[in-house]
């Protein structure tokens, strides 16, 4: 039975309630008269410790405290694409219905629209075997998501003795009905799953396809597959926000959850404003028609910004099942983890690192570990995948500091802002010598297959030059570029044009804010043809002098913003300009 | 425990700092108002922080100097701390805890409304986009603020922050409408004179009228500055969803209120973060600052303005830093140029506005403004290089393109960066001095401009 005991104790959003001997450990509890949703997240005797997901002001010792049965559990099925939800799955839609401008507190709703009526197309028949993670029918969610029904996956398995016909319904419908060992279990279009148990699969593959993002320093220089997981670290002003709105947006994922945690409300809005109007550049769908927004904003309760992230990969996770590639991005894990802090300083726990919980490696583990593609539960087979993406905001942009060096233990995509970067307006403000990505093996054969076999060596040569640069850079800084022969100056050059014209790239620009795998190429190529062309023309005598102030350089730099990615052809021609006028230069050194 | 007249009193256990326990409490309420009352009839007020097994841990807003245990009672109002709110508020001072200072009566209440605010609903939250022009060239053309947005300027002890937020607030004004403007000024724990400038400034310009002082001087309790900024912004909010208005909200200093929530925190035992600062110093600075903003259907915008002195100019100091990471950009003054004479002082290179990109352009501003100002950034960031290069290989080790960088960057100080603190430039002039600029770079440097804004505006030296 459920428990029911009185507050004793409160201080923000920590409650203490006496009389809770029958609460289990993470079991949801109404807390006060007001009904707040709360969670147990200790016991000691009959004496259980609460945190509260929304404001206890104005709460009292003595209100009574009553228990759920149920952890903390989201609701999965149809009608959860597009909705922005708070850190436990309120729509905030339907809060601002009851609530107005700002968010109130004890409300209840559903996270999606029970009565709304779906299309239900069966894919199983009455005696077919299913089990759990089956699929049993399809319905069109969005235009872009066709959404499987699925047997939950605590389900017991057994044969399909009743399923309805072709035809609309809404959730709150019995769908089909199995039956085992005499037990009959009815099926709905949802079902609930507790947050913090990842959902189970079959098996688990090498993540060997990249993730594409359209984002040249990222897909070029620092890739992330499908399944893999990416982190994001950068004091403030770096553009972490601007790189995960952009993997948002062009992600070459079916599904997108976004996970606002402890961050700006303007933020929240501004992909609400900004999805509906983007257009899929595969399927030239509306973005909102895939993503999933989860927002717990920086003045919102703490607790319940510490559940927002558990919500959004098991949302994540159950699109995945159906055999989706789900990109599930988290804005920002340090919040989260400073939520951890917070409660486990209430809970008077000894504390690690200035001042987080000891357990805050383990919690980041598990998880970076929800990531993964996989071969899903039941029949028939699908594969899926959710890619993981982190920010981290270290304090005074410090990365040594516990988040960011715990994160960095259990990823395999370090994307390191830069502060010196964004103050030049170079951006993304990637950091291409302290990045590294570990999948660059494992996806090689991908682009090799797909758009040129010769792109992991250019990849490597454009990274050569942005590496000598580097070490070039502090002869510079002591001596000035005059003292470098003309070789290492077109090094200096080149990397030069390698920032310009590849590294940085303008989100807000029309054109460059998405570009395609193929044009990356051509870009990369072009860049490291002119790196060779120039060395052979020095070798010949060529001077420097003329080597730069060819026309080609600027073409070149601007051919991000000025090519479209259906005008490949000019960037072929750009290649031949700079053959030829590499020519002429030396034509000129012969005449003289 | 005793009861007079239905309110129940309660006897002081302990004093700590800034916090009483109380004793033999039945039916407190978290957060609720308390009253403190001394021995000579003096009346405190404070706000509960905990409450539980008969105790209530509450902190006194004007300090606890000179309370006893034994002469000492507490109160329990039933309420949260509630600020009182009408039209007439406007051209009234008040002290830190909302009470008048001006010698005028309390102004007659239209509502009586909780100062620590709700969150607002992201999902009705309506996106800032309407560019203020503040007539001062560095803000307007390279840092542009709009309305709703939060944009704090992160300055140094001396240095000349006072006068660029005062002159945005005699200043600011959205081209081509005439809607009903206030503002709310918020002084924490700054030093008299500060604010006696601000309240002169709005004065002179006429703006006093329209405008809200909240007043906690350097010689006022410290711990009242937990206060002043929620009592500042109920009535902002109040002008600006329930009348409509669009509403400027200068806070300074908020590094004083920084300490006044260290100082609590530390009386409370709390384990610290960063430099003794509570872990939730973050959480507790994005409920100020995240009541900035617009929301649908309603007319009127919260803009903040806060300011804040970073100790020892270091920006990585956890109040800048946690700063930073809520609000949508920030102006920051520089040392150097400071001590060079420049006004404003602002060090573009670290400043940013994350809601430019929004506010500027076709149909506000202009279309180039976005590509002209890129542009503008990476030249001076150049320039910085070329200098630091130059104090070591000297001006002689340079090449000629160096050289025109160099020019770039004087020029944009003096030219641009430097004005009156009363000049008033538009957006055009402001754009216009920006070209000016960019026309001392060869074109073929120019990378970051559309090659028809080149042919349109760009002149060549």
């Amino acid at each position: 039975m459920a428990a029911q005991g009185r507050i004793v104790w409160v201080s923000g959003p920590a409650v203490r309630a006496d009389g809770m001997s029958d609460a289990k450990m993470y079991e949801t509890v109404t807390v006060g008269n007001s009904k707040l949703v709360g969670e147990v997240i200790r016991l000691t005797g009959d004496v259980a410790f609460i945190q509260v997901y929304e404001s206890t002001s104005g709460l009292k010792p003595g209100e009574p405290v009553i228990g759920t049965g149920n952890p903390l559990s989201v609701l999965l099925g149809p009608g959860i694409i597009g909705q922005i939800y708070d850190g436990i799955q309120r729509p905030l839609k339907e809060l601002s219905k009851a609530s107005g401008s700002y968010i109130g507190r004890g409300i209840t709703t559903t996270p999606v629209d029970m009565t709304k009526q779906y299309h239900f197309i069966p894919t199983v028949n009455v005696g077919d075997e299913v089990s759990a993670g089956s699929v049993i029918g399809t319905v069109q969610e969005t235009d872009l998501i066709e959404h499987s029904i699925m047997v939950p996956p605590d389900h017991k398995g057994g044969k399909i003795t009743n399923i309805v016909s072709e035809g609309d319904y809404n959730l709150e419908t019995e769908m089909a009905t199995t039956e085992k060992d005499g037990q009959s279990v009815p099926l709905k279009m949802f079902h609930k799953w507790p947050v913090r148990k990842p959902r189970p699969f079959l098996k688990r593959y090498d993540p060997t396809v990249p993730l594409l993002t359209g984002q040249r320093v990222i897909d070029t220089f620092f890739p992330i597959a499908k399944g893999g997981t990416g982190s994001i670290p950068g004091a403030f002003g770096t553009g972490k926000t601007v790189t995960l709105h952009q993997i948002a947006k062009w992600a070459d994922s079916q599904v997108v959850v976004y996970i606002g945690c402890g961050e700006r409300g303007n933020e929240m809005t501004e992909v609400l404003v900004e999805f509906p109007e983007l257009k899929d550049p595969r399927t030239g769908k509306p973005l909102m028609d895939r993503t999933v927004l989860v927002a717990n904003t920086s003045n919102m309760p703490v607790a319940a910004r510490e559940a927002s992230i558990y919500t959004g990969v098991t949302i994540a996770e159950y699109y995945r099942d159906m055999g989706k590639d789900v990109v599930l991005v988290a804005d920002s894990t340090s919040r989260w983890a400073e939520s951890l802090r917070e409660m486990s300083g209430r809970l008077e726990e000894m504390p690690a690192e200035e001042g987080y919980p000891s357990y805050l490696a383990s919690r980041l583990a598990e998880f970076y570990e929800r990531a993964g593609r996989v071969r899903a539960s039941g029949s028939p087979d699908r594969d899926g995948s959710v890619t993981l993406v982190g920010a981290v905001s270290p304090s005074g942009g410090d990365f040594t500091e516990p988040v960011t060096t715990h994160t960095m233990r259990f990823i395999k995509t370090f994307w390191a802002l830069d502060a010196k970067l964004a103050y030049s307006r170079h951006y993304p403000s990637i950091n291409w010598m302290n990045s590294y990505s570990g999948y660059l093996a494992d996806i090689a054969k991908w682009w090799g297959e797909n758009i040129n076999e010769d792109w992991l060596s250019l990849r490597s040569e454009a990274y050569g030059v942005l590496q000598r640069e580097d070490t070039l850079k502090e002869i510079v800084r002591l001596l000035g570029p005059e003292a470098l022969p003309d070789e290492e100056k077109l090094i200096l050059e080149v990397a030069r044009m390698v920032k310009i014209g590849l590294l940085q790239q303008n989100s807000f620009d029309e054109v460059d804010t998405y570009c395609s795998p193929e044009k990356q190429y051509k870009l990369l190529k072009l860049l490291v043809d002119f790196y060779k062309r120039g060395q052979q023309a020095l070798k010949e005598g060529t001077e420097l002098a003329d080597i730069r102030a060819m026309p080609i350089v600027g073409s070149m730099l601007k051919a991000r913003m000025d090519v479209k990615d259906d005008e490949m052809p000019k960037l072929d021609q750009l290649e031949v300009d700079m053959q030829e006028q590499f020519k002429s230069i030396a034509g000129v050194k012969v005449q003289n | 425990m005793s009861a007079e007249g239905g309110v129940q009193y309660s006897k002081i256990a302990e004093i700590k700092g800034p916090l009483v326990v109380v004793d033999d409490v039945s039916n407190a309420a978290f957060d609720e108002l308390v009253e403190i009352e001394t021995n000579e009839g003096e009346r405190r007020l404070g706000k509960v922080l905990e409450v539980g097994n008969g105790k209530a841990i509450v902190q006194v807003f004007e300090g606890t100097t000179g309370l006893s245990i034994s002469g000492t009672n507490a109160k329990f109002v039933g309420k949260v701390m509630e600020m009182p709110v009408s039209r007439e508020v406007l051209g009234r001072v008040f002290d830190g805890l909302g009470r008048p200072k001006d010698g005028l009566p309390d102004p007659i209440a239209d509502q009586f409304i909780d100062i620590n605010g709700e969150p607002m609903n992201p999902e009705q939250r309506e996106y800032p986009k309407d560019f203020i022009q503040t007539g001062v060239s560095v803000i307007d053309g390279m840092i542009t603020l709009v309305r709703g947005q939060k944009l704090p300027i992160f300055s140094g002890s001396g240095m000349s922050h006072n006068l660029v937020a005062a002159q945005i607030a005699r200043q600011a004004s959205v081209i081509g409408k005439q809607d009903d403007f206030a503002v709310v000024f918020a002084a924490i724990g700054v030093q008299y004179s500060e604010a006696e400038y601000f309240r002169r400034s709005l004065e002179e310009s006429g703006a006093l009228k329209r405008s809200v002082l909240f007043l906690n001087t350097a010689d006022d309790p410290a711990i009242e500055r937990i206060i002043t900024p929620r009592v500042a912004l109920t009535v902002a909010e109040y002008l600006a969803f329930e009348l409509g208005m669009h509403v400027l909200v200068i806070l300074t200093d908020m590094t004083n209120y920084a300490e006044a929530l260290r100082e609590i925190s530390a009386a409370r035992e709390e384990v610290p973060g960063r430099k003794g600062y509570p872990g939730y110093l973050y959480t507790d600075l994005s409920t100020i600052y995240e009541r900035a903003g617009k929301l649908n259907g309603k007319k009127g915008s919260v803009t903040q303005v806060p300011i804040l002195s970073m100790p020892s100019d270091d920006i990585t100091h956890p109040i800048p830093d946690l700063t930073g990471y809520i609000t949508e950009g920030q102006v920051v003054l520089g040392r150097d140029l400071f001590r060079q004479g420049v006004y404003p002082p602002v060090n573009i290179l670290m400043s940013l506005s994350r809601l430019m990109k929004d506010g500027i352009g076709e149909g506000s501003t202009r279309a180039d403004h976005g590509e002209v100002s890129n542009q503008v950034y990476d030249a001076y960031s150049r320039a910085q290089e070329v200098r630091a290069l130059a104090g070591i290989v000297g001006k002689a080790g340079l090449t000629e393109i160096d050289l025109k960088y160099m020019d770039v960057g004087d020029a944009f100080e003096k030219e641009f960066l430097s004005q009156a603190t009363d000049e008033n430039r538009t957006i055009e002039e402001t754009l216009g001095i920006l070209w000016k600029i960019v026309s001392k770079l060869p074109k073929n440097e120019i990378t970051k401009i559309k090659d028809k804004y080149i042919d349109q505006y760009y002149k060549e030296q």
